[in-house]
């Protein structure tokens, strides 16, 4: 075991699989000399070189569209999209080319391939780096979009996608990339796609959340429980598509109240779908009704209000009230 | 200096002209491979013609011909090797015959039938709807072939409204940077729907844009079959040479866009009758007739030939079982998710009375 961050606990994963298959290529912008804006890709052009770890040229759409053709043709490429605001370049060989190969082809192609994108807020980025936009993706059947929020995690779900036989999106919270380190063993495990993890043991409430705001939740339900007695169960869902429905649903059945927090925004969010799912198959479970503590129905915002637009503390503080009162 | 268009001078290679004369001398194709062309240029004219009536009647749907582009499809596609990747757009229909694709797969495809989907020919990717998105997997493909050091070439269509894509441009680039085994080809047929060349790039010729890339171009009459087979043949020597290649293959369109197109909105018959005369199959048949190899008894005899293979590939494609929706949910992910599952049963149960 090694303490590390989520960037070395990526930039491992990708090592360690490279060593082993040849088939991996890495492709995107100054991800090789530059080891990538964030180094998550550092020292990986010096050992592998740049057969391995190509230096595109600016061009998003290229960038996935060859790592379709790649996929298809026996490689198993990571491409890399530097910042999640410039994936609507990519948008066509995305969700109308690599998620949808294999039904297109009827089963005689596919694109094993994972794209890595940057995401979201709270870091004073400038316009278009910022944003989650993992709803955009999860109304896109033959994707798995995975978003992990923590080293450990985002090790063992890196390789796991590095080794899917289909097209994964796997979203790095910029704003955990060097918050802190955990434990994180040397060897190579895998963290199962499509299944969520279960971050505490509660019985008064539920709070299904998942990347930056895992930290906030995870604050404001050791305050309930120190300062008032409520056990707060927090479900970090790890992969938003598919969705773990059935920790989900158990989960609600026992706590029968659920606050969703999630940093996009909130019409048309993965919250909401959490929310249907949950009226679909446990409605008469719940005490209260589902709150949702989101993003606002507005473009990510500038530097001097984000801290206030994201769900924080007070936000989530002011849910659980209205739950627990319900 | 200014480097402005009219200094580059970019002729046209044309191996045979319209009355069937030969221009060159080089032609190094058998009268055997010749008539093998003629022949794949004879069946796809037949399905398009058929296929189109069947669209009329109502039993396939919505179908893009290719009528007028029989050279350019198939004397391109008779010069890859077995082992060279095809990367298609709708309109390759003859190219994806070539490469010996069923026709009754062809069908089912237009017919709306699951299966159709499926790729039953060696190495050619399935068709492409959205314009110029097939360049970039070519260049991907490509990419793979020359890093596991195969012997392959990849060849991707694309129509002049195509180059207007940002991903035309983009995999232009990529592949002259990265020096893949890559052949571009650009069927030049004059009309991307109702808007001309003229209007669609202020580019005196497609060829000239590869200059801009770093890479090849070349401006070949796209209604000589010869022409057309004799250039890719070297497309592809210098493209397995890590030198990419672009194709500009001037040809016509002389039907629709597709089967929901008209074009006597925005075309007019001078036009149409112009190109006509230049037809594809018209010339290597002069030419064929010219040498002796060929007559009217032995034209009559292909067509009939090629007419009743397409009726049995009809016959085939709807004697299959249909599709059914249950069939929808496979082929999404490797394994389903427990949501497909779920929806799967569902849908199941909905087919219940």
């Amino acid at each position: 075991m090694t303490m590390m961050t989520i960037v070395q606990a990526i930039n491992q994963a990708l090592e360690s699989e490279m060593e082993k298959d040849e088939r991996i290529i890495l492709l995107g912008e100054d991800i090789g000399k530059n080891g990538g804006v964030f180094r998550v890709t550092d020292r990986l052009f010096e050992k592998f070189g740049e057969r391995r770890v190509v230096d595109t040229p600016i061009a998003e759409s290229a960038i996935i569209g060859a790592a379709v053709g790649m996929a298809a043709r026996g490689l198993r490429p990571i491409a890399e999209i530097q910042f999640m605001g410039f994936v609507f370049e990519a948008m066509d060989q995305l969700v109308a080319q690599a998620a949808r190969l294999r039904f297109r082809s009827g089963g005689t192609q596919t694109a094993p391939m994972v794209i890595r994108v940057p995401y979201g807020g709270g870091i004073r980025a400038p316009e278009l780096h910022s944003d989650s936009l993992e709803s955009v993706f999860a109304h896109s059947p033959g994707l798995k979009i995975v978003m992990p929020s923590s080293p450990y995690d985002a090790k063992g779900l890196l390789i796991a996608a590095m080794r899917d036989p289909d097209p994964v999106l796997f979203l790095e919270p910029m704003k955990l990339y060097r918050a802190f380190q955990e434990e994180v063993p040397e060897e190579e495990y895998t963290v199962e796609i499509g299944k969520a993890n279960k971050l505490r043991e509660g019985e008064d409430l539920t709070i299904i959340t998942w990347g930056p705001p895992v930290y906030t939740v995870k604050a404001v339900a050791e305050k309930w429980w120190t300062e008032k007695g409520v056990s707060i169960e927090i479900i970090d869902l790890r992969t938003v598509a598919p969705l773990d429905i059935e920790t989900i649903i158990a989960s609600v059945e026992k706590t029968e109240h659920v606050i969703i927090v999630h940093e996009a925004v909130k019409t048309g969010g993965i919250g909401a779908e959490i929310a249907a799912v949950i009226s679909e198959k446990a409605l008469y479970s719940l005490a209260a009704p589902i709150l949702r503590v989101a993003g606002y129905d507005t473009p990510y915002p500038t530097a001097m209000v984000e801290e206030e637009w994201l769900p924080n503390e007070k936000r989530i503080n002011a849910a659980i009230t209205a739950v627990l009162e319900e | 200096m200014w480097i402005e268009q009219n200094q580059l001078d970019i002729k046209t290679i044309k191996y045979i002209d319209e009355k069937g004369k030969a221009l060159q001398t080089d032609i190094s194709l058998s009268e055997q491979q010749l008539l093998e062309m003629y022949k794949g240029m004879v069946k796809a004219r037949v399905f398009d013609v058929r296929a189109m009536k069947l669209q009329r009647q109502g039993r396939i749907g919505t179908y893009a011909p290719l009528q007028g582009q029989e050279a350019a499809q198939i004397g391109s596609a008779y010069a890859t090797g077995e082992k060279d990747w095809i990367y298609p757009s709708y309109r390759e229909i003859g190219v994806s015959i070539m490469k010996g694709m069923p026709m009754e797969r062809l069908f089912m495809y237009t017919m709306g039938h699951l299966e159709g989907l499926a790729q039953h020919a060696a190495n050619v990717f399935p068709v492409q709807i959205i314009i110029g998105a097939q360049y970039l997997h070519a260049v991907g493909g490509a990419w793979a072939s020359q890093y596991q050091k195969e012997d392959s070439v990849a060849v991707a269509y694309i129509g002049d409204g195509g180059t207007s894509e940002g991903d035309f441009h983009e995999a232009l680039n990529f592949a002259g940077v990265y020096k893949l085994p890559i052949v571009f080809v650009v069927q030049n047929n004059q009309w991307a729907i109702s808007v001309p060349f003229e209007k669609q790039t202020a580019s005196k010729t497609i060829a000239q844009k590869a200059l801009a890339y770093g890479i090849t171009g070349v401006r070949v009459d796209g209604n000589d079959v010869v022409a057309m087979y004799m250039t890719m043949k070297q497309a592809i020597e210098k493209a397995k040479a890590g030198e990419p290649v672009l194709i500009e293959a001037v040809t016509f369109r002389q039907g629709p866009h597709t089967t929901a197109d008209d074009p006597t909105k925005y075309r007019l018959p001078d036009e149409e009758s112009e190109w006509g005369e230049k037809d594809p199959l018209v010339r290597i048949k002069k030419y064929l007739t010219e040498s002796g190899s060929w007559n009217e008894e032995k034209d009559q005899q292909l067509f009939d030939e090629m007419a009743e293979l397409v009726t049995q590939a009809f016959t085939k494609a709807q004697s299959e079982e249909p599709s059914q929706l249950t069939d929808v949910f496979e082929h999404i992910y490797k394994e389903k998710t427990p949501q497909l599952v779920e929806q799967q049963v569902q849908a199941e149960g909905e087919k219940r009375p």
